[in-house]
């Protein structure tokens, strides 16, 4: 089923949560809304759950209007946070809770329940696990058990609260992969909420980043880690390094090294932001062939060695920037640098933003420009 | 961890301070109570306890306390669950009133009811029309009772509402358990030790009130006198043993509540150990 958020505003009594968010989440994908703490996308998801509801706009199911109908009637798998079992209840009665309190008309026969609940118990595999109660499981069977439970109501979509924020990285990464799986299987549309990017990276089909109430960008994984429509979306989505520098004569000044750009307007001076990822910067012993404008020489400060990449913090010689390199073991190997060397730099891939409007708003506008090759 | 703890002697001084205040204000009172009313033998024991007057006063006792209880337990219930899962205007106010009659003198909250109901009171011609009588009468005594008792279902489920938080009601609700289903089956069994805990304390109190009860009730023997009011009738009249007898009902009723409610205390600690564990143990893999 699909879903539409339409100009939702959800305001609490001493900040806005929300602004004007629309959100467009297609059949059957498995979509991520990820942002950092406090960037509104559990009142988001709760919004969409019907457990909390928005001052302005309208939720679409399949385009037919839910704004106004009570959370039992949405017919939603909720997932929460802290999965919210009941604990005084055993497995079983957990995961056939949303069955059992169906009015009698309703209501399957105990037998159609306990059928249900054992293939949804399969499913999770957690065979074995029913009459154990919450207080007995592991957190990575708790989620399961909650996930179980969502279903076992046959809802249209699920939504997921952080379902992995609370547990150990291995269990994570199992729970990840499991619930990539069962996506395939049983396709149904999956929303949920994450603040980490590598999870929704790895998860999703369609990535939605907010900050502070917005949506900042919407694309699949690929997309809004190559694209970045923004400053903010650059620096969440993984390293970042950040050079400060100017715009003149349409081109970029970022200390010593020089981009050409497709900037029209050659009047126009102002301060620009340089962003790149520590794994386009490209560190040579000699200066690179030819008179290459985007080359600087940095000394080594710092080498971090993190398994199979090596991880260099540098400074460079002509602004005193500090920024960082990643580069593969052997890469290093060859380079053969040490603490304190003076290496050559070049910067491949540097995404420039343009402060428009440096007093009015923090908001940096995206200059159309990608300084690569 | 030696270092932490205080010297011996400081220790053994303390405890034995608390064992002599304790001796002297709890248990001696106690013996004495069992004591004096076996005095003239176990005879005038019985035959005091089974007396008439005293059968009538356990009587009414049992029943205001049958009728306030209930009633405070389904107040409190219902306080407690909009205080501590709803938020709306005026919740600070609830808190307030809710221990008022903790902060008002019994013998004031007995007045209060005797100026509204008595035979100069504000009511007083509506209920000389309808020929019903409250003060000095049944329903005057459950009024003061109920009054007296009011906070304490309210005030022992409030902060373990309020622990527990909204996210199972949510989880019951986004299922399709309707208001009603999401209490009877989620919240309810949730609090099931604390609500136990404060009816046993209500009841407690509810049998044991003397001074409310004692201004409204108008001492009218085997019509009006519960235990507490029947054991000072006595005392006054000299029939030490026949009051220490009928007080020891009292004070069986007390050692029984403390029972309970240690019982309870073991229960309830036993329960937020385990969700402590479902809260915070969420990431190791604990079971197999």
């Amino acid at each position: 089923m699909s879903i539409e958020v339409v100009n939702i505003t959800k305001s609490y009594k001493s900040f806005t949560a929300l602004k004007n968010v629309n959100l467009h989440i297609p059949e059957g994908e498995l979509v991520a809304l990820l942002g950092p703490s406090g960037s509104g996308k559990t009142t988001l998801l709760r919004l969409i759950a019907g457990l909390e509801q928005p001052q302005e706009g309208s939720i679409l199911f399949n385009g037919e209007d839910n704004t106004n109908r009570d959370v039992r009637e949405r017919q939603v798998g909720f997932v929460f946070q802290h999965y919210a079992l009941f604990r005084h209840m055993n497995i079983f009665d957990n995961i056939a809770f949303g069955l059992s309190v169906r009015s009698r008309k309703t209501r399957p026969s105990k037998e159609e329940i306990s059928e249900k609940v054992h293939s949804l118990l399969k499913l999770v595999q957690l065979e074995g696990l029913a009459h154990r109660y919450p207080s007995q499981l592991s957190g990575g069977q708790r989620q399961r058990v909650a996930l179980a439970r969502a279903l076992a109501v046959e809802p249209k979509f699920l939504l997921l609260d952080e379902p992995f924020g609370a547990l150990d990285t291995k269990v994570r990464q199992e729970l990840r992969r499991w619930l990539r799986h069962l996506h395939g299987k049983l396709g149904l549309t999956i929303l949920f909420v994450t603040h980490d990017q590598e999870e929704a990276m790895e998860l999703a089909d369609q990535v939605v980043v907010m900050n502070e109430g917005r949506v900042e960008q919407v694309g699949s994984p690929e997309e809004i880690y190559h694209h970045p429509a923004n400053p903010f979306v650059y620096s969440f989505l993984g390293r970042v390094n950040l050079f400060h520098g100017r715009i003149q004569n349409g081109k970029i000044k970022l200390g010593e090294a020089e981009f050409e750009t497709d900037w029209k307007d050659k009047a126009v001076e102002a301060p620009a932001v340089g962003y790149m990822r520590p794994h386009d910067v490209e560190i040579s012993l000699r200066p690179p062939e030819g008179k290459s404008a985007r080359s600087v020489q940095a000394e080594i400060n710092h080498i971090s060695l993190l398994g199979p990449i090596v991880r260099l913090d540098l400074k460079r010689l002509d602004t005193e920037e500090v920024f960082e390199a990643e580069m593969s073991r052997q890469r290093f190997m060859e380079l053969n640098v040490e603490e304190g060397s003076i290496v050559y730099v070049t910067l491949h891939n540097v995404s420039i933003y343009v402060d428009s409007q440096p007093v009015q708003t923090h908001r940096t506008a995206l200059v159309p420009l990608q300084a690569s090759v | 961890m030696k270092h932490l703890t205080e010297p011996a002697y400081i220790r053994w001084t303390l405890i034995i301070v608390a064992l002599l205040f304790l001796g002297l204000f709890l248990i001696l009172p106690l013996v004495a109570v069992f004591t004096e009313a076996f005095r003239q033998g176990a005879e005038v024991f019985v035959a005091s306890i089974t007396e008439e007057e005293t059968l009538s006063a356990v009587k009414l006792t049992l029943l205001v306390a049958a009728i306030s209880v209930p009633l405070n337990v389904t107040f409190g219930i219902a306080a407690a669950w909009a205080i501590a899962k709803f938020s709306f205007p005026g919740k600070n106010v609830l808190l307030t009133l809710i221990d008022l009659p903790f902060a008002v003198s019994p013998v004031i909250a007995g007045l209060i009811f005797v100026l509204l109901f008595g035979s100069q009171g504000v009511a007083a011609p509506l209920l000389a029309e309808w020929d019903f009588k409250i003060i000095f009468a049944v329903p005057g005594i459950v009024l003061a009772t109920t009054f007296v008792t009011f906070p304490f279902v309210a005030r022992e489920l409030i902060p373990v509402m309020e622990a527990q938080g909204r996210d199972e009601e949510e989880a019951a609700v986004s299922l399709g358990a309707s208001g009603w289903k999401t209490f009877l089956r989620v919240t309810l069994p949730n609090v099931k030790w604390g609500l136990l805990y404060g009816v046993i304390l209500c009841n407690a109190r509810a049998m044991g009130e003397f001074g409310a009860v004692s201004v409204v009730s108008g001492h009218i023997r085997g019509m009006t006198n519960t235990l507490p009011l029947h054991v000072e009738i006595l005392y006054n009249e000299y029939q030490f043993a026949a009051a220490f007898a009928v007080a020891t009902l009292l004070a069986a009723l007390a050692l029984v509540t403390l029972i309970l409610k240690s019982l309870i205390e073991w229960k309830t600690e036993r329960q937020a150990k385990l969700d402590e564990e479902q809260h915070y143990d969420v990431t190791g893999e604990r079971a197999g």
